[in-house]
C-alpha cells in the first residue's frame, strides 16, 4: 500500500505547493516583481491562524479566517511600503529597479521573520486543523484534514481561474500581463489593478499558509526554504505561468514524497534542487516559460 | 579620487593605531568582523557593480573557502597557511562552477541559480555530518592567533590587500570593460572584447577574496559552521552591506558591512528585536538614499 500512500500524500502536498506558489507567480506575471518576502506572508497567517485558533475561544474557523486576513494586510503592507515606494523612486535607475525590489523584499522578509519569532514563537507549532479524524482510502487511513486541504487548493485554483479568465477586473489583471502599457492607453489605471493583484496574492498566499501551517507545521525559521521552493517551483514551471506552475508543483511534490518515504525524509529537499540546475542549465525558461 | 585616497588612507592609518590608545579586546573583536564581512561585501560588489551579475549566493563562496580550509585542518592536519591555501583553491573551482551558469542564463534565472547553490551546499555539509560536523559546526585545531590584536592585525592586512587588488582592478581598463560587459553585453562583443574571458576573470577573483576571507574567519574563530559560513542570511548580509554602503564603488560596501556590524553590536541590549531594527534602517536607506553611503556623499560634494 506503500504506492498508494505515496500517491495520496503527494496529491495533497503538491496541491499545497501548487497554491503556495501561485501567488508568486501572479505577482511575477502581472507586475514584473519577484517577492522575495514570499515566505514570511505565508508563515505570517499560518503564526496567525495559530494564535487565534488556539489562545482564544474563537474556535479553529475563526483563526483560519484571521489567518487569511493577515495574509491579505501583509500583503497590502508589502507592495505599500516596499514595493511601490522602489517602483516609484527616481533615484534608482530604470535597469537596477528589479535586484533594488529584490533587496528590499528580501530586507522586508528578514524583519517579519524576527518579528514573528519575537512575537509569537521560534519553536515550530502547528495550526488547528478545521477537522479531524481519518478516512480509509482504499486501505490507506488518510486524515480528513488532507483531504480537505487537497479540495481547498484545488478549489481556490479553479476559482482564481474563473476570476482570472471570466471577470472583467480579472481580464484587466491579464491585459497587465502580456501588455501594461496597452492597458493604460485603454484608460485603465495601473496602480489599481496592481492593488486587485496584491489583494488576491494576499488571499492566495493566506489560505495557502494557513492550510501548510495545518499540514507541515510552521515556524519562523522555515521562511528561507519556503520562499526557496515557491521560487524554484515557479522557475521550474517557467515564471509567470500558471499551468505551468501546478505542473512543476505536482513534479517536486511526487519528487519531494518519494524521497522522503523510499530514501529519508531528511533528505527530501535535494532531489528537487537538483532537477532545478539541471532544468535552469538546459530550458532556462522552464517547463512553459514564455522568454 | 586623490582626495578620497587620502580619506581612506587616514581611516586605515586610525584603525591600525586603535589597538595601541587603549581600546578592549571586544571593540577590536568588533573591528576583526567588519574586515571579514568587509571583503565578502567587496568581493561581491565586484560581481554585482562590475559584472552585472546578480550572485544570491556569495555564502556559497564563503562556505567553500571556510569548509576546505576547516576540512584540510581538522583531518588532515595541514599548517594552517596550507589550509588557506586548498580553501581558496576550494572557493575559486566553486567559483568557476558559478560562472558557467551565469554565462547562460540571464536576471533572475541566475540568482535563483546561485541560491540553490547554497542550499546544495547546505545539504551536503548536513548530509556528511561524520566527515564535516554537521549542523553542530566543525571546529579545528589551529587558530591564527590567540592575541585580538594580532588577529585584527590579519583581518586588516587582508581588507587592506583586498581593497587595493579590486580597486585597481576595478578603475583599470578591465573594471571599464566589465562594466560595459556587464551593462550591454551584446554591445561590448559587437566592439571586439571577449566578453566570457572577462565575466569568468571576474568570477574567480571575487571567489579568491571571498574563500580566502572564509577560510582566514574559521582560524579566526575556530570553528567552520552553517550558521556562521553558509547559510542564506549570510549572504543577505554581505548583500545588504553592498547596497547600503553604495553599489559599484569596493569601498560602499565596506562601510556597509562597517554599518551592519556596529549597528547589530550596539543595539544587541534589545535581544531578538535588533535584528528587525537593523533590518528596518537598512530597509529605510535603500529607499531613501539608493545609491548607498557613498553616493550620499557624492551626491552632497556635487550638489
Amino acid at each position: 500500500m506503500l504506492i498508494l500512500q505515496i500517491l495520496i500524500d503527494g496529491f495533497a502536498i503538491s496541491a499545497l505547493y501548487a497554491l503556495g506558489a501561485l501567488g508568486f507567480t501572479l505577482i511575477f506575471g502581472v507586475s514584473g516583481v519577484l517577492n522575495l518576502a514570499h515566505g514570511a506572508v505565508l508563515v505570517t497567517s499560518a503564526m496567525v491562524a495559530w494564535y487565534v485558533g488556539t489562545n482564544e475561544a474563537a474556535g479553529a474557523l475563526a483563526g483560519a479566517a484571521s489567518g487569511v486576513l493577515a495574509g491579505v494586510i501583509t500583503a497590502f503592507v508589502t507592495y505599500a511600503v516596499v514595493v511601490r515606494p522602489i517602483q516609484r523612486s527616481k533615484a534608482i535607475p530604470e535597469g537596477e529597479r528589479e535586484l533594488f525590489v529584490l533587496t528590499g523584499t528580501l530586507l522586508w522578509g528578514v524583519m517579519l521573520q524576527i518579528g514573528l519569532g519575537y512575537i509569537f514563537t521560534t519553536t515550530p507549532v502547528t495550526v488547528h486543523q478545521l477537522v479531524s479524524g481519518t478516512v480509509d482510502i482504499m486501505g490507506v487511513r488518510t486524515p480528513t484534514n488532507e483531504i480537505l486541504i487537497a479540495v481547498m487548493s484545488w478549489l481556490t485554483l479553479g476559482v482564481l481561474w474563473l476570476v482570472v479568465n471570466r471577470t472583467p477586473a480579472g481580464k484587466r489583471l491579464l491585459a497587465a500581463s502580456i501588455n501594461p502599457r496597452g492597458l493604460t492607453l485603454m484608460g485603465v489605471e495601473l496602480g489599481q489593478v496592481y492593488l486587485l493583484a496584491w489583494g488576491i496574492y494576499g488571499i492566495i498566499a493566506g489560505i495557502a499558509g494557513v492550510l501548510l501551517g495545518s499540514f507541515l507545521g510552521t515556524s519562523s525559521a522555515y521562511i528561507p526554504a519556503l520562499t526557496g521552493t515557491a521560487f524554484s517551483i515557479v522557475v521550474l514551471g517557467g515564471l509567470g505561468s500558471v499551468t505551468g506552475t501546478v505542473m512543476a508543483a505536482y513534479v517536486v511534490g511526487y519528487i519531494e514524497t518519494l524521497t522522503a518515504y523510499l530514501v529519508s525524509p531528511s533528505l527530501r529537499a535535494v532531489p528537487a534542487l537538483l532537477l532545478l540546475v539541471l532544468v535552469l542549465y538546459f530550458r532556462p525558461q522552464g517547463i512553459l516559460g514564455r522568454r | 579620487m586623490k582626495q578620497q585616497l587620502l580619506i581612506v588612507a587616514i581611516v586605515l592609518a586610525a584603525l591600525a593605531a586603535a589597538p595601541w590608545i587603549g581600546i578592549s579586546d571586544y571593540i577590536i573583536g568588533v573591528l576583526t568582523m567588519i574586515c571579514f564581512y568587509g571583503v565578502f561585501a567587496m568581493s561581491w560588489d565586484l560581481l554585482f557593480g562590475y559584472a552585472g551579475e546578480v550572485n544570491f549566493g556569495p555564502s556559497f563562496l564563503i562556505g567553500l573557502g571556510a569548509y576546505g580550509a576547516g576540512l584540510a585542518d581538522a583531518d588532515l592536519g595541514l599548517p594552517v597557511a596550507v589550509c588557506v591555501a586548498l580553501g581558496t583553491l576550494a572557493a575559486v573551482l566553486g567559483g568557476l562552477l558559478l560562472a558557467i551558469p551565469a554565462l547562460r542564463l540571464r536576471g533572475p534565472y541566475f540568482g535563483l541559480i546561485t541560491l540553490v547553490a547554497v542550499l546544495l551546499l547546505q545539504n551536503a555539509i548536513v548530509m556528511f555530518a561524520g566527515i564535516t560536523g554537521g549542523e553542530i559546526g566543525l571546529s579545528v585545531p589551529d587558530i591564527l592567533s590567540v592575541n585580538a590584536t594580532v588577529n585584527f592585525y590579519y583581518a586588516l592586512g587582508l581588507l587592506i590587500i583586498a581593497g587595493t587588488v579590486l580597486l585597481t582592478v576595478a578603475n583599470s581598463s578591465f573594471g571599464l570593460i566589465l562594466q560595459a560587459a556587464g551593462q550591454d553585453a551584446i554591445e561590448a562583443q559587437a566592439l571586439g572584447f571577449n566578453v566570457v574571458k572577462y565575466k569568468i576573470a571576474a568570477f574567480i577573483l571575487s571567489a579568491f577574496f571571498s574563500g580566502l576571507a572564509g577560510a582566514m574567519l574559521v582560524f579566526y574563530l575556530g570553528t567552520a559552521s552553517v550558521d556562521a559560513m553558509v547559510d542564506i542570511s549570510v549572504g543577505i548580509q554581505v548583500i545588504i552591506a553592498a547596497v547600503l554602503g553604495g553599489r559599484r564603488t569596493i569601498i560602499g560596501p565596506v562601510l556597509g558591512a562597517a554599518f551592519l556590524i556596529g549597528a547589530g553590536e550596539v543595539l544587541r541590549p534589545l535581544g531578538q528585536i535588533s535584528g528587525v531594527v537593523v533590518a528596518a534602517i537598512a530597509l529605510a536607506c535603500i529607499l531613501i538614499f539608493p545609491n548607498g553611503f557613498l553616493g550620499l556623499l557624492h551626491g552632497r560634494r556635487r550638489a
